[in-house]
């Protein structure tokens, strides 16, 4: 794939001809980017800039000199020569395009009235512009039955479909998952998945999205709009951390629809479907619009004055009576930076607790996250080795698994997976050893020391791949949880052992939600401060600016909890903030003994769900795409998002209650807009030093800008001048040319609402704090023999879980399965159980009864449940998932299976 | 990446690959596995493995590709994508036997076309569909190379001598009586990727050619080095 941005190295260059100017190109690049790059459209169909070309619509057929004079060659499939003599407008040019457009139009229906693509579609574009406004054909079209569905999400109507391949390209080499294909032959070929076989691939709007007709639609999408009344801007997808940049686009205050930016750091196009559909959950009419206090047990509805007051006097009395770490900060992942910020400030330099949490015990302890020398996902992609020590990627953050494909399919990555069960990598990987749940650690250990054997159980070879590849110069570690339900201590270890061992490494963390990485920059974690500074050497500095600094460390997420199941908690508050640790929390358990406690609870957020039942006072807050601020990726990449709907009813930003809630607890967080806030945080951390709003602001840097700045090792700003190709994502092009200037980014100037007087008056010479050096040692905690009765418990993550956003939407929560137990088809032979069988799943402490379904990519005496899934065939009315099993005080959860 | 072995369908690491074929008869799959080695990338065997499967049920049966599919390591949807570009791939169910009318241009001259609709009277079926009794189905071909024989008829990829309507109607009768079943076998097992044989020559008969074809090549070159 070729990078039109710039032109490198002269070695690399060549000349040609382009209608009769003098055009350089790369060598190596196609004619028909190599055009679009100096200026000059070639109509295409099936041409797509980020997949390979086939050369089989014909419309970009330009004139190309040769030995025997010109002749017509399709301008997508031949690289540029030296000297090559090219003629895009001529009558023979002009000729090919009419017949390739009137060929096309043989058995296109033209129900561009009734078509969801009418009005942003290529082929109506392209035909206005380059056809020959007539057809000689009178026989009758083709005719299909229209459209039908291929999956829960898209729709196909094969009559419209122009035979581009793009859909079916897509599908097997870029997610690599082709469960469609053309059927048939000539006037009957038909795009098509298999029987019985619906394409469920966690990418398969993309297609909808390349898709240069209407052939397929997404099902969230039909009939809700016409393209001439869609509004947009850009922002960033936060549903996972990979921070997919996006087009979000709406029709009167509701979203309609998400469409992916060729960002060519991070999603260079594409989106995962949870992350393209979650939108319907901003649209749901449930959501929460108003404040609410708990008045003779029940919610009851009250001014934010009222609320305010209630939450200030809950705040303060738990102050009062435990200290200020008595009161407890639960979440932030969900926040942008900004309202991070506030919280931060809020909690730490107003209420005087350190403990925060954006964390919910599902992750990474934070001092490692932020400790570790960074990576960026370019420099995974091109890396030699990629060591695996996560869950499934695909599952967690579904298009960095596109991306490390690319890179081993088409580059040349090498995939070491260090995993305890079969992953969709598996399959890419090199080399894919597993390890028992719990024992990561060990096995790195092994893999590390040259003088250890190969373990039991491995292939000799594959294991002296793995240690030759992890010695190779470049390596990046994606490191993640492999498993819920086993301490968190066992990965942060073996990521040490790694660091410790090869210098030279760099990491990548996926951590569950969406700016859980900038909110742990913002210091939302216990013993640390906004910018990846720890609490003992920025309390001097941070004391200069705020009321106070907490005097000691404070709670984790699950250290709070355990406070407050404990007979005497030292806790007397906790807020919730954007989190639902009935859902997330790996410990069931645990947190319903902690909420059984007569703590105070203030829960901000969006939906009803267990944290509104039992909260105290209940806050509205804006969801994604209802507020404008700035979000963190994986990579500490700060990209800008885009507001593009008023929040319902009273709800307001998260960053307006931490604002607000200060003003009630007799304290000013002097943060006035987002703008300010952002200044604040550039003044103040040596994490975002530098990187302004106007940085943040520059069209360039629309893809986002790596924190710090001197980790950028790649020029800042390297988006494509002007994106020509509006065939490669038809819809964000037609939807710029009726709205605000899109390219630059911004829907709005980002310092808007900033009265350019900042808060904190500081020299830009003083010397700030030192970012985080020293990560505390992580010791995995050794585990217990476990007798040949029992099988380890491994909670693994799904993308399409229970989770709110998922809930809520109700295309997508069509889409979950519900869980059952995944054991070794050995195992249940020995158990003498088949498929869907019932089984009692005890642990050491409770007990439940759920299905079987075998998995062979299981070890054996391991078995598997997805978090926050609800198990199959459970009565309703009571949630019941793996984290009702898991027991978060031993290393690892371990069960016995009976037959009940 | 390491290159994957092309007979082995299981991770290098020994580990059990998690496709277990279902439908295909173990004599089947044991030829199956045998084609995929002949190659070095397993899918390059999706048509042979076609034909097997076609062999075995007399058509190709949605459970026989998903099966290929997990032999060969591509998706079902390839396999029926593959498959369907052919004609001589039955994603249907045939009858016993698929009688085959050539009307490409030789076959149409001697009156193919006044033969296809004397077929399609007799058996009560247009192209394309299966008698009642599940005997006998009728198709369209393209030139089967049999022009010495217009118009060609084929029943389950053999040829028979039927130019004639009444020729035709004899052997639609033989067919119904069961007498020409020693002679025409089974729909879709008459099929190359079967044969089991090496080459025909010997190759120390080949050597042999090929050392005076050599000689003699060098003999005329000396001549003519001489001559000019």
């Amino acid at each position: 794939m070729s990078d039109p941005t710039s032109v490198g190295d002269t070695a690399d260059e060549l000349t040609f001809s382009l209608d009769g100017r003098s055009v350089v190109a790369h060598k190596g690049e196609k004619l028909i980017a190599a055009a679009e790059r100096a200026g000059v459209f070639i109509p295409r169909f099936c041409y797509h800039p980020r997949m390979k070309p086939v050369g089989v619509c014909r419309m970009c057929l330009v004139e190309v000199d040769g030995p025997r004079g010109p002749s017509l060659m399709p301008s997508c499939f031949i690289d540029v020569q030296p000297d090559m003599v090219v003629v895009t407008e001529s009558d023979t040019v002009k000729k090919a395009q009419d017949g390739v457009l009137e060929f096309l139009l043989i058995n296109h229906p033209l129900d561009c009235p009734v078509c969801d693509k009418g009005g942003e579609c290529p082929l109506q574009d392209q035909t206005l512009a380059y056809g020959p406004g007539e057809s000689r054909f009178i026989e009758e079209k083709r005719h299909f039955e229209k459209p039908i569905p291929i999956s829960e999400l898209v729709m196909l109507d094969r009559e419209r479909c122009i035979q581009c391949s793009r859909c079916t390209r897509f599908a097997d080499e870029v997610a690599g998952e082709a469960q469609i294909d053309f059927v048939g032959r000539g006037p009957h070929i038909e795009v098509a998945p298999f029987p019985e076989l619906p394409f469920t691939s966690y990418f398969s709007g993309n297609t909808v999205q390349i898709c240069p007709v209407g052939a397929l639609t997404a099902t969230p999408y039909r009939f809700t709009a016409r393209p001439w009344d869609l509004d947009q801007v850009e922002s960033t997808c936060t549903t996972c951390s990979l921070g997919c940049r996006v087009a979000v686009q709406s029709s009167s205050n509701r979203l309609t629809r998400m469409l992916g930016i060729d960002a060519d750091p991070v999603n260079q196009g594409w989106m995962c479907d949870k992350g393209r559909f979650a939108f319907e959950a901003v649209n749901d009419p449930g959501r929460l619009t108003r404040p609410l206090v708990r008045k003779n047990g029940g919610l009851v509805e009250v001014s934010w004055y009222e609320a305010l007051e209630a939450a200030a006097a809950g705040l303060r009395k738990a102050r009062t009576d435990h200290g200020p770490a008595g009161v407890g900060v639960i979440g932030g992942a969900r926040l942008t930076n900004e309202a991070a910020y506030a919280w931060t400030k809020l909690a730490k330099g107003v209420i005087g607790t350190d403990s925060v949490d954006a964390q919910l015990g599902d992750g990474l302890p934070a001092e490692l996250v932020v400790g570790l020398p960074r990576a960026t996902i370019d420099e995974a992609v091109n890396a030699d080795t990629v060591i695996l020590l996560t869950g499934d990627v695909r599952e967690e953050v579904p298009v960095l698994f596109l991306r490390l494909r690319a890179g081993v399919r088409y580059g040349s990555l090498n995939v070491v997976e260090l995993s305890p069960g079969d992953t969709s990598m598996t399959g890419l990987a090199a080399a894919s050893l597993r390890y028992a749940p719990g024992e990561a650690d060990e096995l790195v250990r092994i893999l590390l020391d040259v003088k250890a054997p190969t373990p039991n159980g491995m292939h000799p070879d594959e294991f002296a791949d793995a240690r030759r590849l992890i010695g190779s110069p470049r390596v990046v570690v994606v490191l993640g949880r492999g498993s819920r339900s086993e301490d968190e201590t066992i990965m942060a270890a073996a990521a040490q052992r790694i660091a410790a061992a090869l210098p030279g490494a760099t990491f990548l963390p996926v951590l569950p939600r969406g700016n859980v990485m900038g909110a742990l920059d913002l210091g939302m974690a216990p013993g640390l401060l906004p910018g990846r500074v720890a609490l003992d050497d920025g309390a001097e500095w941070f004391g200069r600016w705020w009321d106070q600094v907490p005097a000691g460390r404070g709670r984790t997420t699950m250290e709070q909890l355990a406070d407050l199941a404990s007979p005497e908690p030292s806790m007397g508050a906790v807020v919730l903030l954007g989190a639902d640790p009935w859902a997330d929390v790996p410990d069931r358990r645990l947190v319903e003994r902690a909420f059984d406690s007569p703590v105070f609870v203030v829960a901000v957020g969006t939906q009803i769900d267990s944290t509104t039942e039992r909260a105290d006072v209940v806050l509205p807050a804006a969801s994604v795409h209802e507020r404008s601020g700035t979000t963190t990726n994986m990579e500490g990449r700060i990209s800008r998002l885009g507001q593009k709907l008023v929040p319902p009813g009273q709800a307001w930003a998260d960053w307006m209650i931490a604002a607000e809630l200060a003003v009630h607890l007799g304290s000013d967080l002097a943060l006035e807009s987002v703008g300010a806030i952002w200044d604040e945080i550039e003044r103040l951390t040596p994490l975002h030093s530098g990187i302004t709003s106007a940085v943040l602001g520059q069209p360039g840097a629309a893809d986002g800008v790596v924190a710090p700045l001197s980790a950028a090792k790649v020029s800042l700003f390297r988006r494509r001048g002007r994106q020509m190709d509006p065939v490669a994502i038809p819809g964000v092009e037609s939807t710029n040319r009726q709205g605000l200037d899109f390219r630059a980014g911004w829907a709005e100037d980002p310092t808007s609402g900033w009265t350019g007087r900042p808060a904190v008056p500081v020299n830009p010479t003083e010397e700030r704090p030192s970012m985080l050096r020293k990560i505390p040692a992580y010791v995995a905690p050794v585990i217990g023999r476990v007798d040949s009765y029992s099988h380890r418990l491994m909670a693994t993550r799904c993308l399409y879980d229970n989770g709110a956003a998922m809930a809520k939407s109700p295309a997508l929560d069509a889409l979950v399965e519900p869980a059952t137990l995944a054991v070794h088809p050995h195992d249940l032979d020995d158990l003498g159980l088949s498929a869907g069988d019932r089984v009692r799943v005890k642990t050491a402490s409770t007990s439940m009864v759920m299905a079987v379904r075998p998995d062979p990519g299981l070890p054996t005496r391991v078995v598997a449940l997805p978090m926050n899934v609800m198990l199959d065939g459970v009565p309703d009315g009571s949630r019941h998932d793996v984290a009702d099993l898991i027991d978060v005080t031993v290393p690892v959860t371990v069960v016995r299976l009976e037959t009940p | 990446m390491s290159a994957s072995s092309p007979v082995s369908l299981t991770r290098r690491s020994g580990a059990p690959a998690s496709f277990t074929p279902t439908h295909l008869h173990p004599e089947v799959l044991d030829r199956a596995r045998k084609l995929i080695a002949l190659y070095p990338e397993p899918r390059s065997a999706l048509i042979p493995l076609c034909h097997l499967a076609q062999g075995q049920d007399g058509w190709l049966t949605p459970e026989a590709m998903i099966d290929i599919a997990g032999l060969v390591g591509v998706t079902p949807s390839e396999v029926l994508g593959t498959a369907s570009f052919y004609d001589m791939f039955h994603l249907e169910p045939v009858g016993k036997y698929v009688v085959s009318l050539c009307t490409n241009i030789a076959c149409l001259l001697r009156g193919a076309l006044e033969l296809l609709e004397h077929a399609e009277d007799s058996l009560g079926v247009k192209s394309g569909g299966t008698t009642e009794d599940q005997l006998i189905t009728l198709e369209e071909a393209e030139c089967l190379a049999g022009c010495d024989r217009a118009p060609c008829v084929q029943v389950n990829s053999r040829y028979v001598e039927a130019t004639t309507p009444e020729t035709f109607d004899h052997l639609v009768a033989d067919l119904r009586a069961g007498r020409r079943s020693a002679e025409i076998p089974a729909h879709g097992t008459l099929i190359r990727v079967q044969r089991t044989v090496g080459l025909a020559a010997d190759r120390d008969e080949i050597a042999r050619q090929r050392a005076a074809m050599a000689e003699a090549e060098a003999r005329r070159a000396a001549t003519d080095g001489t001559a000019s």
